[in-house]
């Protein structure tokens, strides 16, 4: 929903953002050893501390680690004691985002503390997630995360929207501006590759890699006492298709389109967008459904194609707008983050800075 | 820095699933060799069939037979296939639009290559030998010549109707345990048991999670605590677990080990059951080829004041 939809509710920003570099492997850190410098990052740039933030929410997902509540032992890394408020999300740290923006809407809290990790390294991250599908029809035959994106791909290039070179032209540009992002796994020149999954190859797939994101939210005036130039959340809204892959149309996505329009997207252009496409064809399903055009930086970061951490992927997003916004590089921002196979849920948020 | 340690962790699970009505049906009858859709109000039938419909929520009961022969709507060429997927041999994903249905299925395409697999070719499903009402009962979907297969005319009630599933699930992991975990590990393997002291409120940490949960910060400092310990508090066990060979009942404490600031837990053996109390002093025994302490036994000194670990209950 947007702000102008509920009149006389609080503005609220992303006035901070960190994120870990993203590795293919993580070996020596615990979730909680990953993701502590990440957190004491964050409250460094605004000088709040952990017993100053209102709330205090996350996202992961166990079957990453393979291990029960793992979520908890990364609370360690917040200093939960004396107590906090607290809560989790079993997704990407966007939703986590969203949980937290409602708990500052409530004026129930003035600050909040958003974070999320994933490790994939443990285990085979195709495999690890075809326990997200439909238990009783699909995650039977095990169909991995590659081979989904790629009915998807095949779809769009059977509608005559893509075709193998145009996918990778995709791959081929997001790891090249990757250059720029230090925190990246894939950057420069990346071989296409062979098939992983035909018609998509290697180089239209998202890097494995383990990583951990936060931001920090907080309400009206405080946002400016935090940062100076805070990336203030026009709009905000998720949606879901059907969960039956045979029942969508691949080649569309009008969850994120409806989404994009309760956030108020649509109201007045973005000059910059950060999508949450893991793979090459989803990023033109995703420039179709939030109508943009050449005139829109699109993942300037070099977005998922070139570190796609589970769990925090989609924060990132949020928090690669809102930076951009932080820097004066953006005046209004969108970011998006999906969950789940062949975008099956989307989140967008529409980010904008003071008028200069 | 230690070598990291590294281990196998398999995570394997039996899921059983219960059916509503109209996922029984559709399985039931794959196990019959019909394939059921169900029809919306809208006059579209869905296939496979869900219970509630995806565009109104209306709840949908009405089953209806579509034929084994489709189309395929999109595909992708698979041609290293992984565990638990319906071929060994390479295959395409296919979704198929069933004859009479509006929807599709997920499944595989047996074909000899890619060149061989196009969206809108014709396909029919083989069944597979033995069937237990799963959509594993599709073995798969083969190349079909032809239009749609006769319907069998089923009315879509079964005798003996499959009410639920088994959906095994494997999920294999290489288990590491970062860093300080790792340096704990490492000391048991010499007996000793090592915590991380906290920085800034000074607790140490047994065994250490890399971070103090009261400060959020990160602790590093190693403090070898222990051997002996206090017992803090304690249950009496009473249930035998399975595959268990201890026999009941046994005793399971907090244990606070000397230095350390918190308490874990063991076993206390060595002194019947119902003579372990609060503060009574106690020490690790370690088994030949053990990793960690097998259980704890009374050291035979004076119990400690009750003062000397009221904060580590």
């Amino acid at each position: 929903m947007t702000r102008e939809e509920t009149p006389g509710v609080r503005d609220i920003a992303v006035v901070a953002f960190a994120q870990t570099d993203v590795l293919r492997t993580t070996d020596e850190l615990s979730e909680v050893e990953m993701l502590m410098p990440v957190l004491h990052s964050v409250l460094d740039r605004t000088g709040l501390k952990t017993a100053d933030i209102g709330f205090t929410c996350s996202g992961s997902c166990d079957y990453l680690a393979g291990r029960a509540f793992s979520f908890t032992l990364a609370l360690d890394g917040v200093g939960a004691w004396p107590p906090i408020s607290e809560s989790h999300v079993e997704t990407d740290g966007a939703w986590a985002l969203y949980e937290a923006w409602t708990k500052l809407l409530t004026g129930d809290a003035d600050t909040a503390l958003v974070y999320s990790y994933g490790k994939s390294s443990p285990g085979s991250l195709r495999d690890v997630l075809t326990r997200q599908l439909d238990p009783y029809y699909v995650a039977p035959l095990w169909p991995d995360s590659v081979a989904l994106a790629a009915l998807q791909a095949q779809a769009l290039i059977d509608a005559g929207e893509a075709d193998e070179s145009a996918l990778a032209s995709i791959g081929t540009r997001s790891r090249r501006v990757a250059t720029l992002n230090s925190h990246a796994q894939l950057r420069g020149t990346v071989a296409q590759g062979d098939y992983a999954v035909r018609p998509l190859r290697t180089g239209d797939c998202p890097p494995v890699g383990d990583g951990a994101a936060a931001v920090i939210l907080a309400a009206g005036e405080r946002a400016r006492e935090l940062c100076s130039r805070p990336a203030w959340i026009r709009g905000i809204d998720h949606r879901v298709e059907a969960h039956s892959l045979g029942v969508r149309d691949l080649t569309d996505s009008p969850s994120t389109r409806l989404a994009a329009e309760r956030a108020g997207a649509f109201e007045r252009p973005v000059d910059t967008a950060e999508l949450h496409a893991p793979f090459s064809a989803q990023e033109i399903v995703l420039r179709k459904a939030l109508r943009l055009d050449d005139s829109v930086r699109v993942n300037l970061s070099g977005g998922a194609l070139a570190a796609n951490p589970m769990m925090a992927a989609g924060l990132i997003r949020i928090g690669e707008a809102a930076a951009r916004i932080h820097r004066g590089e953006s005046d209004r921002a969108l970011a998006h983050a999906t969950s789940g196979p062949c975008l099956q849920q989307n989140l967008v948020a529409v980010l904008e800075g003071d008028a200069r | 820095m230690p070598e990291v340690l590294k281990a196998p962790l398999v995570i394997e699970f039996p899921f059983t699933r219960s059916l509503g009505p109209v996922q029984s049906a559709f399985l039931t009858g794959l196990r019959e060799r019909v394939v059921l859709g169900v029809k919306t109000t809208d006059d579209r039938t869905l296939v496979p069939p869900v219970e509630y419909d995806p565009v109104t929520a209306e709840e949908l009961h009405d089953l209806v037979e579509v034929a084994a022969t489709g189309t395929v709507t999109t595909w992708a060429w698979n041609h290293a296939p992984r565990r638990g997927q319906p071929l060994a041999t390479p295959f395409a994903w296919v979704l198929v639009r069933l004859d009479g249905a509006d929807t599709a299925l997920l499944h595989a395409l047996d074909a000899p290559g890619p060149g061989a697999v196009h969206t809108g070719m014709r396909v029919r499903i083989r069944w597979a030998e033995e069937r237990t009402g799963a959509i594993t009962d599709i073995a798969c979907f083969e190349p079909h010549d032809g239009g749609p297969a006769e319907l069998t005319g089923t009315t879509g009630e079964f005798t003996d109707p499959v009410t639920g599933i088994v959906a095994p699930a494997r999920l294999d992991y290489t288990y590491s345990p970062g860093r300080a975990q790792s340096a704990y590990i490492e000391a048991l393997a010499t007996r000793r048991t090592v915590g991380e002291r906290c920085p800034s409120c000074r607790k140490v940490y047994v065994p250490p999670r890399g971070a103090c949960p009261t400060c959020g910060v990160p602790t590093a400092e190693q403090v070898e605590v222990g051997p002996r310990g206090t017992v803090t508090t304690f249950c009496i066990v009473n249930i035998k677990a399975k595959n268990l060979d201890i026999e009941v009942p046994y005793v399971y404490a907090h244990i606070a080990l000397d230095g350390a600031g918190l308490a874990l837990h063991g076993r206390i053996s060595g002194i019947p059951y119902d003579q372990v109390r609060m503060g009574l002093r106690v020490e690790p025994v370690w088994t030949d080829d053990a990793r960690y302490p097998d259980h704890y036994r009374p050291t035979g000194e004076p119990d400690a004041d009750y003062d000397a670990y009221k904060e580590l209950l």
